[in-house]
């Protein structure tokens, strides 16, 4: 790649969410503000090349991209009178009052994130608009046709629009229940490329895992005195630094007590634990529920190998977790952990509690199959093998639960 | 901008009976703070008629027929700044009627 291909992408990367952002704030509107953000990029693939790359590349974007925007709506609205173009042309608009919960990206994340649209539309949104990811790609990464993401996105502007969504941070009060709405679509764009689902599909979709984790670090920086943001991130780190670790050269998901632990991305872990040890300290409001997956995942990732994890600890935030969110797949990943602390049989009880919750959940499954083959009931253990494999959807985990069970007597 | 506001009730499992108080305090507040433009509760569905006079002759018939057992049950229309607004005072309106909210912008 040459340096001005280099610099293209860079500026990509870093810039489009900004540009996009300020776009709609100034024009109101997310469809001139992504047309408009792409050509001020082709245009710039264009003209850098000749032209050199511009000392700021997010400000040139933007003003070639408010230029962009203005000769569209003139171009699309001939008859409009003089007085509005000139509003077009002159910017108006008070200059934003500095300060991180103003940034033009903040209210962008938010109304993407609306909880009036859609999840499926909330998360196709948030990766074009602020990722900067194309149709093809949010298509890709989510196995749908490209037909369907594009109408995902255009229903989702259309009703922005038309039930006026405010481009706007909420209001104070609104704030954490917002952050949360959120939070939840970076973390299921974020576990849709750590267990991908689908035959043809890589196991572990890095490119998926890299965006969550871009987008939370920006939003890390825009709140930075959120707890659940920064327990968010830390999870996503602690989680991503597996991931080499956790595919094995043919295929197989390799699980965290068979992990090669020296593979593990010693940078990210740091990084994590510094969140989580930062968590720790802040006094005040009790922990949610990221900032406790990332306290457990940080267990994990401090013992040096599973035998020397602190399974008591494990269990314990376990033990708080089940307080803020009664899910059975919590509940489940308890008894897990009860498991090493307490043995397989009283995991087992537990386990067995949750099957009219979770009789069509691959992971109960293999959570039984497991616990079943350590109690030496081999004959059972191998039936709720049979049935994990059936509703697993990633290639890796089939792989694993096939081998595991062969290897039963 | 204005939103249509409607009461949606379930005939198989009806909000409580007893609401108009606190309804009546709700539309003061509304009318205090300036959102307030029209409300209005619903007779039951079977006092409705429908009339078609799409074709020759108008046809007036007994209905809606309310398949599904959720109907609605009483309108408001608001006006407010942006759907935000909306949504907050609505899920306020829910807790007051007893009943599911649906909001919709005017065109």
């Amino acid at each position: 790649m040459s340096d001005v291909e280099e610099a293209v992408t860079r500026a990509h990367h870093d810039e489009w969410a900004r540009v996009v952002a300020s776009l709609t704030r100034r024009f109101g509107d997310l469809d001139i503000a992504e047309e408009a953000a792409a050509e001020a990029f082709a245009t710039a693939v264009e003209r850098w090349p000749a032209d050199g790359v511009p000392p700021n590349p997010g400000a040139w974007l933007t003003t070639t991209a408010v230029r962009k925007a203005i000769d569209r709506i003139r171009r699309e609205n001939k008859r409009d009178d003089k007085h509005k173009e000139a509003q077009m042309v002159y910017d108006n608009t008070p200059p934003e009052p500095l300060g991180a919960i103003d940034d033009d990206r903040l209210r962008l994340i938010f109304t993407c994130c609306h909880p009036a649209l859609a999840m499926e539309a909330r998360v196709a949104l948030t990766l074009r608009m602020l990722g900067g990811l194309t149709v093809p790609e949010i298509a890709r990464a989510f196995l749908v046709r490209e037909t369907t993401v594009e109408q995902r996105i255009t229903r989702a502007k259309a009703k922005i629009k038309a039930a006026r969504i405010p481009y706007r941070v909420p209001a104070a009060e609104d704030l954490p229940a917002r952050v949360s709405g959120v939070l939840a679509v970076l973390y299921l764009v974020f576990n849709e490329g750590y267990l991908a689902t689908g035959p043809d599909t890589d196991p572990v979709r890095h490119d998926l895992t890299a965006e969550a984790i871009r987008l939370t670090r920006l939003i890390r920086a825009l709140l930075p005195e959120d707890g659940e943001v920064a327990g968010l991130l830390a999870l996503m780190l602690l989680t991503e630094a597996r991931r080499t670790a956790r595919v094995s050269a043919s295929g197989e998901l390799v699980t965290l007590d068979e992990q090669d632990r020296g593979a593990w991305d010693k940078a990210l872990i740091a990084e994590g634990h510094r969140l989580v040890r930062e968590r720790l300290a802040a006094a005040g409001v009790a922990p949610g529920r990221y900032q406790i997956l990332a306290a457990i995942n940080a267990v994990h990732t401090s013992a040096r190998d599973i035998r020397d994890t602190d399974w008591s600890q494990v269990v314990a935030l376990y033990d708080q977790l089940v307080h803020l969110d009664s899910s059975p797949i919590i509940a489940l990943n308890r008894a897990i952990a009860v498991a090493e602390l307490d043995g397989p049989e009283v995991a087992l009880a537990a386990v067995d509690r949750l099957e009219d919750k979770l009789a069509g959940y691959h992971a109960y499954h293999a959570t039984r199959a497991d616990l079943l083959r350590r109690l030496g009931q081999s004959q059972q253990s191998r039936a709720a093998y049979d049935k994990a494999i059936e509703l697993a959807g990633n290639t890796a985990q089939t792989a694993n639960l096939t081998r595991r069970r062969d290897q039963l007597r | 901008m204005q939103y249509l506001v409607s009461v949606i009730d379930d005939k198989s499992n009806p909000g409580s009976t007893d609401r108009r108080p606190a309804i009546s305090a709700f539309n003061e507040r509304l009318i205090a703070e300036g959102y307030w433009v029209f409300a209005g509760g619903l007779a039951d569905t079977n006092a409705a008629t429908v009339i078609d006079n799409r074709g020759e002759q108008a046809v007036f018939s007994d209905g809606p027929f309310v398949e599904s057992k959720e109907y609605l049950a009483g309108v408001w229309v608001w006006e407010v700044p942006d759907l935000d607004v909306a949504l907050n005072l609505a899920a306020e309106a829910s807790k007051v009627c007893d009943r599911k909210i649906e909001v919709r912008p005017f065109q």
